[in-house]
């Protein structure tokens, strides 16, 4: 269950290229176990030479992106994989909102089950927020949610897109299951209508 | 009335409430786990105290960390050993059905769903995996979901989506020979791009889909997340039926009679209009292989590595070449020729019954080219067994390939199936990304009958020289 979403300010680093997919964001390798430490695989490929030694060229290990906590990357972003361990590798190294003008659709869920906002931009805006992002020390973005806005270092804001109720649910914290049985009523209905319309579906809870 | 098209048909049939504007929540009819993405899920169960709300509608198998030795058990991955273990007791403790490892139908989830009869047409299929789109080859739903959703379907046997809008991909004519499904595929992906499909659901049809096999189907299906699409699928007709009568998990008696009379019905309206409307000559389709790092970046075996100065813009300029480097190639030059590493027949896209008739047709009294380290992997026991019934483990052995045990090994290498650093493999898997096979190593993707013919020749090479 997420915690609420509030609205911050922090670092955002830039990580302009297309098609990152959940490989690169976590690699396999580092999923093999259920207590593995996802946020130190982030980007593992990218971050780390084959000696474990940080690559210095990498955004992620140059001051202060080092401790961004917020991701600028480029369209369909996440794509690839299932894996949700991708989402729990940027939360547990700090990053808490991704700024791109699109998202794959699995990795697009998996932030909002986790609180992780996913923020799409237009890509003229992407490429403000890229540009004031490059500047080292340059100041926070603030992340106002609450308004769907961005307010970037250099005084300008942008607005992202995101759907009213999936807004709500993140500022509120919602566990999405809770939400769902809600609707239990609809639930049982539906199975009762659904066992007469479609019996062979459930035959397989009663094996011979 | 307005026009419908299949998936539609099939969304509106498990649509249980509209939960807002954009989002619905349907019900799952089958629901595969299996090992990697599923720990927390049953984690998530306990700490909030929710029951599995239809245990007899899941099942559990395990495949991405198995080992893929003769004689394996749960030990032989010791790096799996955890969640192997923990989606054994995890099944036990909520009654769900699990194929272990001592389990003649332990398989991949996308293989083993279909051939035990719990993928069926019309149904809604989800998995922890993106490849589950694979069940669309039966003309099913099939849903890839992250591990809160794995938890939200064990909770509620339902799953909160957004509405995915239609698409189409029309395969006219006929393949030519030499020419299969994953060719179509990897074609098509070069074609539209790997992000043409996003928020969308593929129907596939035309008469080069309708000719193919159901396996090939499954094979074009499978593929449907590396165009961005979340699910894809082909209309069922006399072969799916024909397919699913009889499987262990398929209905019987009068069960079946009912059932297949309301799949017979099951077909989009002949005017129904898709959001994305594409459409290939399958004519035009020569054997398939990836030069770059995603899957769109693909050519014919007798086309030229592109030359990245030919891009539209810088920022495609600067990932071809980045592509071009990581695989270590130069533009303007054939793909045939380039010495090859190492080559994996298997994965949930091309590791069925079909596949390896088609790599073993080609590697039939042929040798494995020296220095080459060949491995097949079949996609499910039965699968395996079947192989070895009808001798096809034998001519692999006898060409000097390793004939392994089932498991997803070397398309997601989270076993000890990986490629060394700089090593170049070709694999009949679904995803060429930098660093997926091992650190540094290179992946191109073709056809069983193409990753055969690189095998027996050392080189990547055209399959239709061969024969």
């Amino acid at each position: 269950m997420p915690s609420p979403f509030e609205n911050y300010q922090g670092i955002a680093a830039p990580l302009g290229q297309v098609n990152i997919n959940t490989d690169a964001i976590i690699p396999a390798t580092y999923m093999r176990s259920a207590s593995a430490n996802l946020g130190a695989g982030l980007f593992a490929r990218w971050r780390y030479e084959e000696n474990g030694e940080p690559k210095t060229d990498f955004i992620l290990n140059q001051t202060p992106y080092d401790r961004a906590s917020i991701l600028i990357a480029g369209a369909n972003f996440g794509c690839g994989s299932s894996r949700e361990a991708a989402v729990w590798a940027l939360l547990r190294f700090g990053i808490r909102c991704v700024i791109a003008p699109s998202y794959a659709d699995i990795f697009y869920e998996n932030c909002f089950r986790n609180g992780l906002l996913p923020a799409l931009v237009s890509p003229a805006d992407l490429e403000i927020a890229l540009t004031q992002s490059k500047v080292p020390h340059g100041g926070d973005f603030f992340i106002d949610l609450t308004r769907s806005r961005i307010f970037l270092p250099q005084g300008e804001e942008i607005e992202f897109s995101i759907p009213p109720m999936r807004r709500d649910a993140l500022l509120r914290g919602d566990d999405d299951i809770a939400t769902t049985l809600r609707h239990e009523e609809a639930m049982a209905n539906f199975n009762i209508k659904d066992r007469q319309a479609r019996p062979w579906i459930y035959a397989m809870e009663n094996p011979p | 009335m307005m026009q419908k098209t299949l998936f539609e048909k099939i969304w509106e049939a498990h649509l249980i409430c509209h939960l807002d504007a954009e989002r619905d929540l349907v019900f799952i009819d089958r629901h595969i786990l299996q090992e990697t993405t599923s720990a927390s899920a049953f984690d998530g169960l306990k700490t909030t105290g929710r029951k599995v709300r239809h245990p007899g509608l899941s099942v559990a198998t395990q495949d991405h960390m198995v080992s893929t030795e003769p004689h394996r058990d749960e030990t032989s991955n010791p790096q799996g050993r955890e969640l192997m273990q923990l989606m054994r007791l995890n099944s036990a403790a909520t009654q769900i059905t699990h194929f272990g490892l001592e389990d003649p139908r332990q398989g991949i989830a996308h293989v083993i769903a279909p051939e035990l009869g719990l993928v069926l047409p019309g149904s809604i299929i989800a998995c922890g995996d993106s490849h589950t789109s694979t069940a669309g080859g039966l003309g099913a739903l099939g849903i890839g979901i992250g591990t809160s959703e794995v938890e939200h379907v064990l909770a509620t046997q339902t799953l909160a989506l957004r509405r995915p809008k239609t698409m189409r991909i029309t395969f006219n004519g006929s393949l030519k020979p030499g020419v299969s499904a994953k060719d179509m595929v990897l074609y098509a992906l070069g074609q539209f791009g790997i992000d043409c499909a996003a928020g969308h659901a593929i129907e596939y049809a035309g008469s080069a889909i309708r000719s193919l096999p159901i396996e090939a189907r499954m094979t074009v299906c499978n593929m449907s997340i590396e165009f961005g699409a979340r699910l894809g699928l082909i209309a069922p007709d006399e072969a799916t039926m024909a397919y699913v009568a009889g499987r262990a998990y398929a209905p019987t008696c009068r069960l079946w009679e009912e059932a297949l009379a309301h799949w017979q019905k099951l077909h989009g309206d002949a005017d129904a209009i898709f959001a994305r409307d594409f459409a290939v000559d399958a004519q035009t389709i020569s054997p398939q292989v990836t030069w770059g790092t995603n899957q769109q970046e693909v050519i014919g075996i007798d086309q030229l590595v592109p030359d990245p100065s030919t891009c539209v813009d810088a920022a495609s300029r600067e990932r071809a070449h980045a592509a071009l480097a990581y695989m270590g190639l130069q533009a303007g030059r054939p793909l045939e020729g380039l010495p090859v590493d190492v080559v994996f027949i298997g994965s949930c896209t091309n590791g069925r019954l079909s596949d390896l008739q088609a790599a073993a047709d080609v590697a039939k009294g042929r040798k494995v080219a020296p220095g080459v380290r060949a491995l097949v992997v079949p996609g499910s026991g039965a699968v395996k067994r079947e192989a070895e019934a009808i001798g096809l483990d034998r001519i692999f052995r006898d060409a000097g390939f390793e004939w392994r045990s089932p498991g997803c090994s070397m398309c997601v290498s989270m076993n000890q199936d990986m490629v060394a650093p700089h090593q170049r493999c070709v694999a009949t898997s679904n995803r060429n990304f930098e660093n997926r096979q091992g650190p540094r190593a290179r992946t191109h993707l073709l056809s069983p009958a193409m990753a055969a013919a690189a095998a027996v020749t050392g080189t990547i090479v055209d399959v239709r020289k061969l024969h």
